[in-house]
């Protein structure tokens, strides 16, 4: 009886109630996207890296995951490969950032076949020359490149497009590693090393051994190493989260708050004509508590829906390298952090309906 | 004990404070109704009738005197028991019907017996009683699809819906035009002479003061 009231009530105001639903949900929107975008972009860098199939993955002293400008010497490749028997492979890539999201990635494609057997192409192949650039079939498509085109605007040079290759190896853009070297004035140098061992269940052993002989370098197995793509080890991104989410939890508040409040007042009569009948306190404040649940519920859901569209939007129809995904634990996060924004804003209206004096009220025009 | 007086009203003083004034609304009133009376109830304006009401109604405690409901004194009640007294023994009918806008008229009689904790389907002597006020046909409607006297007929099922000891009913046909006044006076009667319903009805017109059992009236917060 007491939720038809409630749903009456929300039908009663529809553009009201259609307002406060659509803001809600965009704030649900807004933190679905955010954690969508971090999460796609990490696990695809994930994936990527674990298509490489190394074990080991050793990198500069003090570069993170995200800061990849700091290079080493390329030597180092050669000198794991002398002096560790387990190594079955070893190749160092350079990589390079095109702007904010993007990088290339310099490849030595011989030392680079040895670890995974090689990119598998669908179109083309290998690099013929210095000038060549492969891209995942994905890149590929988003640009409606072919093999054979010029591709323009890396590291601001043209190159041929030799081959497009299967997504989910290494990167998006790969360039013979010479080249990029070169005009990039990183001649010898490697931003990592993938080190595939001839048994992997020595894993451990051997990063032990090899960070006694490479001090400070960073040495992770490949477990490890994906495991940093994480929304923890981006600087600062935990904080805009949270930002994000403190936003989402005030625009809640404010849009309920209000809504409510209106409500309250317009409804002043009502709430005396409950308490003539006599409905306590506590239950008029629960009237008004399951109108904002329903509420935050309702937007919600919208906010989950919305959340498909923006990711429609940035993977398909933007064609960037932005990559969202559906991450299904935010729904819920996302509408409790909804549902306690909306309740924190029916706490006033919700009391001063309680507490409103009935004969007052009935007296209310 | 059913031959003691359902309301037994002793000196009851009823006093506003609004600011600085004090504004004294009832100043001693002596009452006795007998249970399954009709009492009207007239008054100039301001000589305390609705206050009266709300006191015996526990919308609002009295400031001194004695009033047993039933046996059970007002007087020091807490807003819980007050709660409480309305839910089970007092229903009420006001002058503007006060129903609720956004539901129908069953759900505006359904929503008194969730109040009162009462669920499950309508006595089927409430039928009854639903034929009697002659709203069988319109019960499906929101009450803005309902005439002055339908809506105060519905507000009239959603006061006696939970069995109350007494009915009070401030000025019921105080919005209607003289066919419906007619009808829902003829209804009061009706409740009280089929049901043994107790009924207080405050009024301003003679004619409606004399469907009830007696008249008493009040001036200057006193019974005359
Ligand atoms: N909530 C209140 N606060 C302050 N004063 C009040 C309140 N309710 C009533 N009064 C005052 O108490 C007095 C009695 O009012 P009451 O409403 O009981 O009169 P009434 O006989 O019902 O009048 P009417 O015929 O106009 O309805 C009036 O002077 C009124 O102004
Ligand atoms: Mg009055």
């Amino acid at each position: 009886m007491i939720n038809k009231l409630v749903v009456e009530n929300l039908k009663h105001r529809p553009v009201r109630t259609t307002l406060s639903i659509v803001a809600i949900s965009i704030q649900v929107t807004m933190v679905l996207t955010l954690v969508g975008l971090s999460k796609g972009m990490l696990d695809e860098q994930a994936r990527r890296a674990r298509g490489v199939g190394a074990d080991i993955i050793i990198r500069a002293p003090s570069s993170s995951v995200i800061n990849t400008s700091l290079n080493m010497p390329a030597g180092i490749v050669a000198f794991i490969a002398k002096n560790e028997p387990h190594v079955a492979a070893a190749t160092g890539v350079l990589q390079q950032g095109t702007d904010l999201l993007n990088y290339v990635t310099g490849v030595d494609l011989e030392e680079f076949d040895k670890l995974n057997g090689g990119f598998r192409f669908v179109a083309g192949g290998p690099f013929q020359g210095p000038n060549d650039v492969l891209v995942d079939s994905y890149y590929a498509a988003q640009h409606k490149y072919h093999v054979g085109d010029t591709v323009t605007g890396i590291v601001n040079r043209s190159w041929r497009l030799a081959g497009i290759y299967e997504p989910g190896m290494l990167a998006r853009l790969v360039l013979p590693l010479k080249t990029l070297q070169e005009i990039t004035a990183n001649s010898g140098k490697v931003t990592m090393i993938y080190v595939k061992l001839d048994d992997p269940a020595i894993t451990d052993e051997v990063i032990a051994e090899l960070k006694q002989k490479l001090k400070d370098y960073q040495i992770r197995s490949m477990q490890e190493y994906t495991e940093l793509f994480s929304v923890n080890s981006v600087p600062m991104l935990k904080e805009f989260i949270y930002v994000v989410i403190a936003l989402g939890v005030l625009v809640g508040f404010l849009v309920v708050f209000l809504s409510m409040y209106t409500a309250v007042l317009e409804r002043t009569r009502e709430i005396g004509v409950l308490k003539a009948l006599g409905a306590s306190p506590g239950y008029v404040l629960n009237i008004l508590l399951r109108e904002t649940v329903l509420l935050a519920v309702a937007g919600s859901i919208l906010g989950i829906l919305l959340s498909y569209v923006t990711r429609f939007t940035i993977n398909d129809v933007i064609h960037g390298s932005l990559i969202q995904s559906i991450v299904y634990i935010w729904w819920l996060i996302a509408a409790a952090i909804a549902i306690v924004g909306a309740m924190l804003g029916a706490i006033y209206p919700g009391f001063k309906a309680a507490r409103q004096d009935a004969i007052e009220a009935l007296a209310y025009e | 004990m059913s031959d003691a007086p359902i309301i037994s009203i002793r000196d009851l003083r009823k006093t506003y404070h609004v600011g600085e004034v004090d504004v004294h609304a009832l100043r001693g009133v002596d009452l006795d109704v007998q249970r399954g009376e009709f009492v009207s109830i007239v008054g100039p304006s301001g000589s305390g009738k609705s206050t009266l009401f709300h006191i015996i109604g526990g919308l609002t405690p009295p400031t001194a005197g004695s009033i047993l409901l039933d046996g059970h004194d007002l007087l020091g009640l807490t807003d819980a028991q007050r709660t409480e007294l309305r839910k089970t023994t007092v229903g009420f009918v006001f002058q503007k019907y006060n129903l609720l806008p956004t539901l129908t008229a069953r759900d505006n009689i359904e929503i008194a017996r969730h109040i009162a904790h009462k669920n499950g389907p309508l006595d089927p002597k409430f039928g009854d009683v639903l034929k009697l006020l002659g709203l069988t046909g319109r019960l499906d409607h929101k009450p803005r699809a309902l005439s002055g006297g339908e809506q105060q007929r519905v507000a009239i099922a959603r006061a006696i819906v939970n069995h109350p000891a007494i009915l009070l009913a401030d000025e019921p046909t105080g919005n209607l035009d003289t066919e419906n006044s007619t009808a829902v006076l003829g209804l009061l009667r009706d409740l009280n002479q089929r049901l043994g319903q107790t009924v207080l009805m405050i009024t301003h017109n003679p004619e409606a003061a004399a469907y009830g059992h007696r008249t008493v009236r009040m001036r200057d917060g006193r019974i005359e």
